[in-house]
């Protein structure tokens, strides 16, 4: 009965929605306030009518009712509860509901915050975030039905693809899709914009905070996914370059220009027509990301149950919405005004210079991820370009890049200086040079690359303390005066520090990583004891052990440096037998600078084991540079909303003080 | 006029883009047939340093002779380890000689890859610069060719691979070139 009545649940948000795409359209072309109104109890009603159904199939979930065709497939009765509750969208028809869930979510949230948009704009915002919810409705409904029954309903179930049952994992796909589908919000914006045929400050400050929060939950979505990948597949390695992780990569790169060239549009109405390209091209990206991962185009070590009708579904709707507003863009976009100029050597000048290799690096991901399928147009197969291709086209992108980073926040908007900006980055000079030296002092054996790698990280992230320093005037007035200014500078100015400097620390985890790492593969008896980059590994011995729903085979590692104890360290071999499928949790101690890093493989039949013991120097700056990302961006976070609501919090308080 | 253009370029490239998807969905696409101008043509001159420090290299010379396999691998690739255990299975099982080359792959990776997943590969010639991959028309990893015994190339494959391809196609053709 409840799993009906989420099928129901659905049916009406379907509903709701195409009146939501409808109506509020409509009433806005004919300034009828009264239609226009109808998008903000219809964003509410889609929101209630998909928690419902998002509801239903979590009981379905959590209770084991294998009569639902995706519980049964997807679930089992022995499985933790966590993973009943993270089944739900562990799977294709699951994830989607999710998607719609938080789509409507994000409509629903411009219907309560955005009283202070022009009516129109909120009308045309909603009726295009609907038209996106109807697209996402009616595929569920119609060639994805999360609800379907299976009669007769079998003992138990399928269980879930025990790779997934992992706490990492758990919650990387709600925040992916939180970021996806900030994005849509984006689009929304910039889609009502070229209908209004206005693009002010006024947009760009709405738009800005849900690129923001895109940008941020994507972050952490793509770290978690990483640091999963990491641990889970134990490989040792944190980035593949799989199609699947360049879908979730593509649109953050395309979100952080966008995030920069809307702070643009916001100071100094330039760039607009750019901007909302900008904005359709990244949620194109996410969709077309959706699209890869479900239409079995592109093969990938994680791709989800794929079905080319399904592929037809997500393609047809990726042409109607990005086509159609690339359409509306040819169209529209010439006749919007143009605003301030710029010359070159400016903040403007460098935040386009941050777009132009923004939009070039996508671009070189774009066509490393889709090569395969462009060579399958002349009927070749499942090819892989890898990590050459990238080294070689993404990478020296990428150095320009980070230089340019210190630079542009020291230059002023319109014209700036760059000579003195240079001056005042001598520190950062001397801090890249020292690194530089210091790091082939100590690693001679290593890539160049290396070098200079630590070196721009040093580079960007020197530069900008630096920066932060100067506009507290550190040193250069009174103590208390810099304590002063630093109590008043905006919270946006410290999100954009620490989003920049944790940048620079993931570039120091990436750049160890990627050329220190040190890998043994052996075969071990339990006893023997094998010596990675200084330190002695003991294997002790390997038992059997019974989880919940799995077995394991379970090493003893003792981790040594010279005589002091390090670690102990339990990697395991799982079996899951309802799947019959093996898994590999690797055992890993970090110390801060390295993680040492331990699987178990299979037995040799003669007493031994096949080991794998990685050093993964700086391995975990990765993951807390990208943690002081997200810092940053929820601090940049917390000052925008408040500047959102203050107009209309003034409003309200003139209008107190009028009345009394 | 020519503003007006620019702004139709992106919905221009969308539209290629997404007539490559449309292709890419074809259920008829089948990607073990890939036509190449190098079939029926002698295996390009080539001579590679070893994988292992046995002085054992790779050359064309060592494709005269025999009917062999000579697949195009990685250890950074995903498809290749996919396709893997069908390299172990023909050469433990069909006694097939295979010959790796290890395509822009630092020795290290490769050999802690074989070392891992099992060795199939009789020579392995380390191909770093990629340029003997340019001489085969490689499209990318991994890639199979099958070499009869007069060196030249009789078959191609493009990407992992497949059951189905060894059962229906490479090994029926190795009896042929054989008999």
């Amino acid at each position: 009965m409840i799993v009906e009545i989420g099928h129901f649940a659905l049916v009406l948000a379907l509903c709701t929605a195409l009146v939501q795409a409808s109506l509020p359209l409509i009433g806005a072309a004919r300034n009828n306030a009264a239609w226009m109104a109808v998008a903000q109890p219809a964003a509410q009603g889609q929101l209630l009518f998909v928690a419902i159904a998002f509801a239903a199939l979590t009981y379905a979930y959590v209770t084991s009712d294998f009569s639902v065709l995706n519980v049964a497939a997807n679930s089992h009765s022995a499985k933790p509860l966590l993973y009943k509750v993270t089944g739900v969208w562990g799977n294709h028809e699951g994830s989607l509901l999710l998607w719609a869930l938080i789509l409507a979510l994000f409509g629903a949230a411009v219907s309560w915050f955005g009283d202070n948009l022009p009516a129109t704009l909120r009308a045309r915002v909603l009726a295009v975030q609907a038209m996106i919810g109807v697209g996402f409705l009616s595929f569920m409904l119609l060639t994805s039905n999360p609800f379907a029954r299976l009669i007769p309903a079998p003992a138990d179930g399928n269980s879930l693809n025990p790779l997934l049952q992992d706490p990492g994992l758990a919650f990387h796909p709600p925040m992916l899709y939180l970021g996806y589908v900030g994005f849509s919000m984006s689009f929304s914006f910039a889609v009502a914009a070229l209908i209004e045929g206005r693009v002010d400050a006024a947009w760009a400050r709405w738009v800005r905070p849900w690129t923001l929060a895109a940008w941020v939950f994507l972050t952490a979505g793509i770290g978690l996914g990483s640091w999963w990948a990491y641990y889970e597949l134990g490989w040792g390695g944190w980035w593949y370059w799989d199609p699947v992780e360049n879908a979730s990569f593509m649109p953050w790169l395309l979100g952080t220009a966008l995030l920069h060239s809307a702070i643009v549009v916001e100071k100094r109405g330039a760039l607009k027509s750019w901007t909302i390209l900008l904005a359709i091209v990244t949620f194109a990206m996410s969709l077309l990301g959706t699209f890869l991962v479900r239409s079995g185009v592109i093969t990938s070590v994680h791709a989800f149950a794929s079905d080319p009708e399904r592929g037809l579904f997500i393609l047809a709707f990726l042409v109607i919405a990005i086509g159609g507003a690339l359409v509306l863009f040819a169209l529209r976009a010439p006749a919007l005004q143009g605003g301030g100029l710029f010359a070159p050597i400016s903040r403007e000048g460098g935040l386009v210079l941050n777009n132009l290799l923004l939009s070039t690096a996508t671009a070189t991901v774009f066509l490393g991820t889709l090569y395969p399928l462009f060579l399958d147009a002349f009927g070749a197969g499942a090819v892989s370009v890898g990590p050459p291709f990238y080294n070689a086209t993404f990478v020296p992108l990428m150095i320009p890049l980070i230089l340019v980073m210190a630079i542009g926040p020291m230059l002023a908007w319109k014209r700036g200086d760059l000579a003195g900006a240079l001056g005042r980055l001598s520190f950062a000079f001397i801090g890249a040079a020292a690194v530089a030296l210091v790091t082939w002092r100590l690693r001679s054996d290593g890539p160049a690359l290396a070098v200079l790698g630590m070196a721009v990280a040093a580079w960007l992230l020197v530069g900008t303390l630096v920066e932060l320093a100067e506009r507290v005037k550190l040193f250069r007035a009174p103590l208390a005066e810099s304590g002063r200014r630093a109590r008043q500078l905006p919270r946006a100015a410290y999100g954009m520090t620490l989003a920049h400097a944790g940048l620079a620390i993931a570039i120091i985890g990436m750049t160890g990583a990627s050329a220190w790492k040190q890998e043994e593969v052996r075969i071990m008896r339990p006893g023997e004891t094998v010596a990675v980059a200084g330190y002695d590994y003991r294997l002790e011995g390997v038992e059997r052990v019974q989880g919940p729903n799995y077995f394991a085979d379970r090493a003893s590692f003792t981790v040594t440096d010279g005589d002091r104890v390090v670690a102990m360290l339990h990697p395991e071999k799982r079996f899951y037998p309802v799947q019959r499928m093996p898994t590999t949790e690797a055992a890993i101690h970090t110390t801060g600078i390295a993680d040492l890093y331990a699987v178990i493989g299979d037995p040799d039949g003669a007493g031994g084991w096949t080991v794998r013991i990685f050093h993964e120097p700086l391995v975990p700056w990765i993951w807390g540079g990208l943690l002081v990302m997200v810092a940053g961006g929820l601090t940049s976070l917390s000052d925008r909303r408040l500047r959102v609501g203050v107009p209309a919090r003034r409003r309200q308080i003139a209008a107190a003080g009028a009345g009394a | 006029m020519r503003r007006r253009l620019l702004f139709l370029l992106p919905v221009a490239l969308f539209a290629i883009v997404a007539l490559y998807l449309v292709v890419g969905l074809s259920p008829e696409r089948d990607p073990t047939l890939v036509p190449s101008v190098m079939i029926d043509k002698p295996a390009p001159d080539f001579v590679l340093p070893g994988l292992f420090d046995d002085g054992q290299g790779l050359s064309t010379d060592d494709l005269q002779g025999q009917v062999s396999l000579v697949n195009f691998f990685a250890s950074w690739c995903v498809p290749c380890r996919a396709e893997h255990p069908i390299l172990l299975r023909l050469a433990r099982e069909e006694g097939v000689p295979l010959y790796g080359i290890a395509y822009k792959d630092q020795p290290d990776d490769s050999r802690a890859w074989l070392a891992e997943l099992g060795d199939p590969f009789q020579r392995i010639g380390v191909d770093l610069s990629g340029r003997t991959a340019i001489d085969f028309g490689v499209y990318g990893v991994p890639e199979t060719y099958v070499i009869d015994r007069a060196g030249r190339i009789r078959y191609r494959h493009v990407g992992p691979l497949t059951p189905a391809v060894i059962e229906e196609t490479v090994l029926p053709l190795i009896a042929e070139l054989r008999s």
